[in-house]
């Protein structure tokens, strides 16, 4: 019989499990967490699209960013927007569940099913802020676990943007043997300084929120909705770039003439940001969020292999191609050549495409041509070195 | 799948690389000799470009290809991390010529340059009696916007190589139409309109 947890759920994470499957995980032998605690059972919650052929050969992992979750290619769950990469995923697609088998995981200390701060521990107990620290390298160990759980020993392909590149590249530094090919998107071997100082403040936005209690809103029926709110609007800021609001907004005011010489949001871009807010607190929870960007902070590829980035990839047999964009600030290009750097000294093998665009970080979720027909021919290179059928 | 038609000196280069090896095509363009390499001789081959959108129509078309350029990334790469790097047409447009060719034969066992030749009659002549820049057709840029900025002879080539220890395994000078020609040196000099070399550390 499939182990099972028994425990209440979050409304978003039970309309997302009914929506996906999930696994029950580490159950004779718990997860060693990088923070040394061991986690164990723990429930992995999951999206399939596809059918995975006979050799299992033709298995595609992509790896969610952020606040993103399994939901791919499909209408969300809880918001009932469409899937946040159907313009990669889908039918006639990059990435055709025809083809492939695609897998998506939420991520261990997310909120759409995967355990995390909102689970309980083993006495009952909701973990909330005693949920320990979790790493991408966590992550990642997780997503392999489910892949040995469903029997697939390796994937063709490892895809994902932002926090998404990241469990990309350390899938490809813990298990090389099992990544065909690697395609970290718009990332960084290491989260910059600037980046944790936005994750800082989105985080004291969050517990400076007299709702969020120490972290255990939910024992006291509250939502810190402002704190979490206010995190949001400044993350996606950093997501955008100064030519995209431009373009967008401009100084355009919102249904209204004239200046309303008051605090009201005066300002189209104001409002943009203040119903982005509002919209994300009905689908993530803050102390996930709190838990998520410690992951990224805390992410230094080069740290975990004696400071030399290149160590990492030592004699790697992954086939590599890297993407960034000419206007993210966020994750600039500089920081995807610093690996491709680290991999031209392990002698790997690597593409490098830079496009160009003006949407700032978020192009990666974007309809970005340049990215689609780029990735297609790496895919069919590389299909066709694995002898993967059916890649046009 | 037929052999597909590439410039004449880059099949002469094509033609020096033994199948099932590993290559690195230095300033690779549309990546046609790339694709060459891998379709018809199994190499595992990648290459640098230093345009962007030579990148992304390379990596289109499912080549290995990173932005980079000959003067600053060869230095990334590990000692002996290919059988041959490749530099065709190319040589006279870096900064330091003779920097890159220590790294190219650090970085490969062997290494493989293509360049045209300063000394050609053609070019000669312009010069002498003509009292302008030479405009030839493997020198086809004015003055005032030429990337090639260390142009060399055959004989300043071999002068080079010399000074620096190499050993010139082959040498091949091809005429206006880039056919091989079979001259003594002297006269290869004289007649030889671009050349290409097959080299290895001593």
């Amino acid at each position: 019989m499939e182990a099972a947890i028994d425990e209440p759920l979050a409304d978003a994470e039970r309309k997302a499990l009914a929506r996906c499957r999930h696994a029950v995980l580490g159950v004779e032998r718990p997860l060693r967490l990088d923070c040394g605690v061991e986690l164990g059972p723990y429930r992995v919650a999951y999206q399939t699209y596809g059918t995975l052929n006979a050799d299992k050969s033709n298995a595609v992992l992509i790896c969610h960013a952020l606040t993103l979750d399994q939901f791919v290619a499909e209408e969300h769950p809880v918001t009932g927007k469409e899937g946040w990469w159907e313009s990669l995923v889908g039918p006639g697609k990059v990435l055709d569940p025809a083809r492939y088998f695609i897998i998506c995981i939420n991520v261990l200390g997310g909120c759409m099913g995967t355990t995390g701060p909102l689970a309980q521990d083993a006495s009952g107990q909701p973990w909330n802020l005693r949920f320990p620290v979790v790493t991408v390298a966590d992550m990642v160990r997780t997503q392999a676990a489910l892949l040995d759980h469903l029997g697939i020993p390796d994937l063709f392909c490892v895809i994902g943007g932002s926090m998404g590149g990241m469990q990309v590249l350390e899938w490809a530094a813990s298990y090389p043997a099992r990544v065909f090919t690697a395609v970290p998107i718009a990332c960084a071997a290491r989260h910059s300084a600037q980046n944790i100082a936005f994750h800082e403040v989105g985080r004291q936005a969050i517990m400076a929120d007299p709702e969020w209690k120490g972290g255990d809103y939910r024992l006291h029926n509250t939502v810190p909705a402002r704190g979490l709110s206010v995190a949001r609007m400044t993350a996606h800021i950093t997501y955008l770039s100064e030519q995209a609001l431009q373009r967008k907004f401009g100084r355009a005011l919102q249904d209204r003439d004239a200046l309303g010489f008051g605090f009201d949001a005066d300002f189209q871009v104001e409002s943009y940001l203040r119903y982005q807010g509002s919209t994300f607190v009905d689908r993530f929870d803050a102390n996930s969020y709190l838990y998520i960007t410690r992951a990224m902070d805390y992410f230094d590829l080069a740290a975990a292999h004696d400071g030399v980035l290149a160590n990492a990839f030592k004699g790697t047999p992954t086939r590599f191609c890297l993407f960034s964009f000419t206007s993210d600030w966020l994750f600039p290009t500089r920081e995807s050549r610093e690996i491709v750097h680290a991999l031209n000294a392990a002698a790997a093998n690597v593409s490098f495409v830079e496009v160009e665009s003006d949407k700032g970080h978020d192009a990666f979720l974007l309809d970005e041509p340049e990215m689609f027909r780029t990735l297609a021919g790496f895919l069919k290179g590389a299909a066709a070195v694995r002898g993967l059928k059916g890649v046009p | 799948m037929t052999a597909a038609a590439i410039r004449v000196d880059l099949q002469l280069i094509a033609d020096m690389v033994d199948p099932a090896t590993r290559a690195l095509d230095v300033g690779c363009g549309d990546g046609s000799l790339l694709a060459y390499l891998v379709n018809f001789k199994r190499v595992d081959a990648r290459g640098m470009e230093l345009s962007q959108t030579g990148v992304n129509a390379c990596v289109a078309s499912g080549l290995s290809v990173i932005q980079g350029d000959a003067d600053a990334d060869l230095r990334d790469y590990p000692d002996d991390a290919f059988d041959y790097v490749i530099l065709s047409q190319t040589l006279q447009a870096t900064r330091e010529p003779r920097e890159v060719l220590r790294q190219m034969l650090r970085v490969g066992k062997r290494a493989i340059v293509s360049f045209p030749n300063f000394a050609h009659w053609q070019v000669r002549l312009r010069l002498v009696f003509g009292g302008r820049m030479p405009e030839t057709p493997s020198l086809p840029y004015k003055w005032y916007d030429t990337p090639n900025i260390h142009l060399c002879s055959i004989d300043d080539f071999r002068g080079l190589c010399r000074d620096m220890g190499v050993r010139i395994e082959r040498a091949i000078v091809l005429d206006r139409n880039s056919k091989p020609i079979s001259l003594p040196p002297l006269l290869a000099n004289l007649l030889g309109e671009q050349a290409v070399f097959m080299l290895q550390r001593d």
